[in-house]
């Protein structure tokens, strides 16, 4: 393919190795090899335990790849996060990648509206005029996605699981980057809301993200999947 | 009562000590600790303070200092907040009359050696003069910074505002600095400086005076100066600048206006009346004293 | 390179010991602006004592601590004259100690203490100084009304603020804490947390936390330092040493805290 990619994966393995039970070590993923590129949706496949979430999280930089080369490109320039320095992959999230895990992380005393809003505010500082246009895209997002006004200035840590969901998703799609990581984003959804999810996600994409996630759910599968890639591939 | 004190015939000259006290050594030692404070006005000049035949906090380190540079042909007067004729005063011109035979004097204009405990007299000093202070606590950021090693510090990289922390605390706690004795000042502009426990009213006279005025703290063995014309200045915020006490009433006895005023009380019926505290100044402006000292003949031991 | 991609603080090689028993072995980390990096281990594992070292506050034996300052460029903190060295350590370092007693004047005010550092640095207007001591009082969310009173009377997490106000008053760019939140209430230590990450983020302050909590890392920091028995065993993003811990005595630190 002579497109260019927006996440470049080859021959990656991860392996845990625990120390404090005998050195046992664990093989998670093995030989993967994979191209994402901007404007695709890869739908990671296979049953629990073949490696999905460690994957995207190895792409994420959260988990660090045992072997292989990983290369995350946003259009312009490109990292390997294999051999990047920590203050490259703190750039990289905050420019170019977006991970909306299963759960939210909650902040003691953070609004949810601000928890939605925070990836905007970086860099603000004090400056005021750019905390308060963040808060307001932070609304539209969280109306978007039926959060209730009334919510808004509460600390989500009590919220329902659904809830939290929402607040998670619109935290990962506030700001548009070119490669987004969605583990499982509608599990816990009614009908109404996984449908505005999912077109929150195809919208993304055809904004030009690449995307690669997590999804259970057939039905979102098949709406926002533009290739489905099964894990038991890699083995 | 006379200005001038002749020696009291019951006080003879006690030949057995050397001349002023202390020996030789010990006053070469305390003048070379003399001759370094006063090339570095208002450094803390350390020194082997002496045991002294009374008490700490009875003006041991003054004591110390006098005895050091006092000569022959002295005239000293003795002072305890401002009167010549309150314990202190009278008892330490009488060691130094016990010791020297000097003459004494309460006349401020005829000291060429003025030892005082709380005041500077009103009567401006004149550059023949030398005036010796009696200093409780030489560091004047003791109470803020109890660490003797940090305050040294401090002193030697001229860290100085913690002092301003404590005139902070007044303002905050009164509305105005309350400091009203003890004032900090800042000698040449260089180093901080406790002016020993005088009133706040005597400050403007450190600044540039024609006397050398020497500070001694016997219990914590501290000698510091303030050479002849050396710039004093009180330290204050720009917006709560300096400033000394003022009275609505004048001297009872005199009727002096400017002066550094004591309230008396007269009786237990709420009598009061305000009086000089500089008795020698007191009694001059209301033409007690007319006579100079007397100048004593006496037979000197001691080899000065 | 431009200055900004330098790191603010650097230390080099840093090992200090305390008679036979070294407390640092050769240690060296970066720091950049705006970055909170977490130093966490067990009691005795040289933490405190590496925080120490390199915010000058004790001498290593053997290593170099260069700090890129705001106008003279990049500078050997330990070949700095002493005065230089306390100077920057009050205007453009803070340190937050553990016990607010340690880092604050108790017998005087709030706004005393606030303000000291600016009278340090020669501001002489009574009125000025109140007014800043009054809003940093505001930032670290005391009411401006216990400006007089004397810290003494403070709650421990209201001390533990004070402080914070009271390093923070000269807007330094880098501030070494030692354990801020221990000994605090969980609620209190929720409000402090909360306050230094907004605090941090928006003053773009670099940070140094020495914790050995680690949700306090996972919170505040944005990369974190492990240590053990003197020795740096393993640094990373916070996330990534805490959801992937790669040597055994990190993985025993994630395994053996309690989830509630």
């Amino acid at each position: 393919m002579s497109r260019s990619f927006a996440i470049q994966i080859r021959d990656l393995a991860k392996t845990f190795t625990l120390h404090n039970q005998g050195g046992t070590e664990l093989a998670v993923l093995n030989a993967v090899s994979l191209d994402v590129h901007p404007g695709e949706c890869v739908a990671l496949d296979g049953p629990s335990g073949a490696g999905k979430s460690t994957l995207l999280k190895c792409i994420y930089g959260n988990y660090r790849a045992t072997q292989g080369t990983l290369i995350v490109s946003d259009g312009n320039t490109t990292l390997d996060l294999t051999t990047a320095s920590l203050r490259q992959q703190m750039a990289m999230r905050r420019t170019t990648v977006s991970y909306v895990s299963q759960f939210l992380r909650t902040i003691p005393r953070v609004s949810a509206l601000d928890i939605v809003a925070e990836p905007l505010m970086e860099g603000a500082g004090g400056d005021i005029d750019r905390l308060a246009a963040a808060r307001r895209t932070a609304e539209t997002l969280l109306l978007r996605l039926r959060i209730p006004p009334r919510l808004w200035s509460v600390p989500p840590a009590t919220f329902s699981g659904g809830e939290q969901q929402r607040i998670n998703i619109a935290r990962g799609l506030i700001c548009p980057r070119p490669v987004l990581l969605l583990d499982e984003p509608t599990a816990s959804l009614d009908a109404e809301n996984r449908l505005t999810v999912t077109a929150m996600i195809n919208e993304a994409r055809e904004q030009g993200a690449a995307i690669v996630g997590i999804f259970h759910d057939q039905r979102v599968r098949d709406t926002v999947a533009t290739r489905v890639i099964n894990m038991a591939e890699f083995r | 009562m006379s200005a001038v004190t002749t020696l009291d015939p019951a006080i003879n000259l006690d030949t057995g000590y050397n001349f002023a006290y202390l020996d030789e050594r010990t006053k070469r030692m305390i003048r070379r600790a003399i001759l370094k404070a006063v090339a570095i006005p208002g450094y803390q000049v350390p020194f082997g303070s002496r045991e002294m035949p009374l008490p700490y906090g009875w003006g041991t380190g003054g004591i110390q200092v006098t005895a050091s540079i006092i000569g022959r042909h002295d005239v000293l007067k003795v002072i305890d907040q401002g009167a010549d004729d309150t314990v202190n005063a009278v008892n330490i011109r009488r060691f130094f009359q016990r010791t020297t035979g000097v003459v004494t004097t309460e006349r401020t204009v005829e000291a060429t050696l003025i030892q005082t405990r709380h005041r500077i007299p009103e009567t401006p000093l004149q550059e023949n003069q030398i005036i010796v202070y009696q200093v409780p606590i030489p560091e004047p950021l003791a109470k803020l910074e109890p660490r003797e090693a940090e305050t040294k510090k401090m002193h030697g990289l001229s860290e100085y505002g913690l002092m301003h922390v404590k005139l902070y605390e007044d303002i905050a706690k009164f509305g105005y600095i309350a400091t009203t004795y003890d004032y900090p000042v800042m000698v040449d502009d260089r180093y901080l400086m406790a002016p020993s426990p005088i009133p706040k009213f005597d400050n403007p006279k450190m600044n540039m005076n024609p006397a050398l005025q020497l500070f001694g703290a016997g219990r914590e063995k501290r000698i510091y100066a303030i050479p002849p014309y050396t710039k004093v200045e009180s330290l204050a915020f720009d917006d709560h600048p300096f400033e000394v006490q003022r009275w609505q009433q004048h001297c009872a006895l005199c009727g002096a206006k400017e002066s550094f005023l004591d309230e008396v009380i007269t009786d237990d019926q709420g009598g009061r009346m305000f009086l000089c505290s500089d008795t020698d100044f007191c009694q001059e402006r209301r033409g007690e004293v007319a006579s100079t000292a007397a100048l004593v003949e006496r037979p000197l031991s001691g080899s000065v | 390179m431009s200055d900004i991609d330098q790191p603010i603080l650097s230390v080099k090689n840093l090992t200090k010991r305390f008679g036979d028993r070294i407390a640092v072995n050769d240690a060296s980390f970066d720091l950049w602006q705006g970055e909170v990096l977490a130093i966490v281990g067990e009691s005795g594992s040289g933490k405190t004592t590496l925080l120490n070292c390199a915010s000058a506050r004790m001498t290593p034996d053997v290593g170099q601590v260069s700090f890129r300052t705001r106008h003279e460029g990049v500078v050997d903190v330990y070949k700095l004259s002493e005065a230089a060295r306390r100077l920057l350590s009050r205007t453009d370092w803070g340190y937050v100690h553990q016990n607010p007693a340690d880092g604050l004047r108790m017998d005087v005010s709030a706004g005393a203490n606030v303000g000291e550092r600016l009278m340090a640095l020669g501001e002489r207007h009574y009125g000025r100084i109140r007014n800043e001591a009054a809003q940093w009082l505001s930032r670290v969310e005391m009411q401006q009304d216990r400006i007089d009173e004397s810290p003494q009377t403070f709650s421990g997490g209201m001390r533990q603020r004070l402080q914070i106000a009271r390093n923070l008053v000269t807007r330094p760019r880098l501030v070494f804490m030692d354990e801020p939140t221990s000994g605090l209430d969980v609620s209190v230590q929720a409000k402090l947390l909360d306050l230094l990450r907004t605090l941090t983020h928006q003053l773009d302050l670099a940070s140094i936390i020495v914790t050995h909590d680690l949700a306090v890392a996972r919170l505040l920091a944005h990369r974190m330092l492990v240590m053990k028995d003197g020795c740096i065993v393993e640094q990373g993003l916070t996330d990534q040493v805490l959801d992937d811990p790669q040597h055994p005595y990190t993985q025993l630190l994630v395994s053996s805290v309690l989830l509630p």
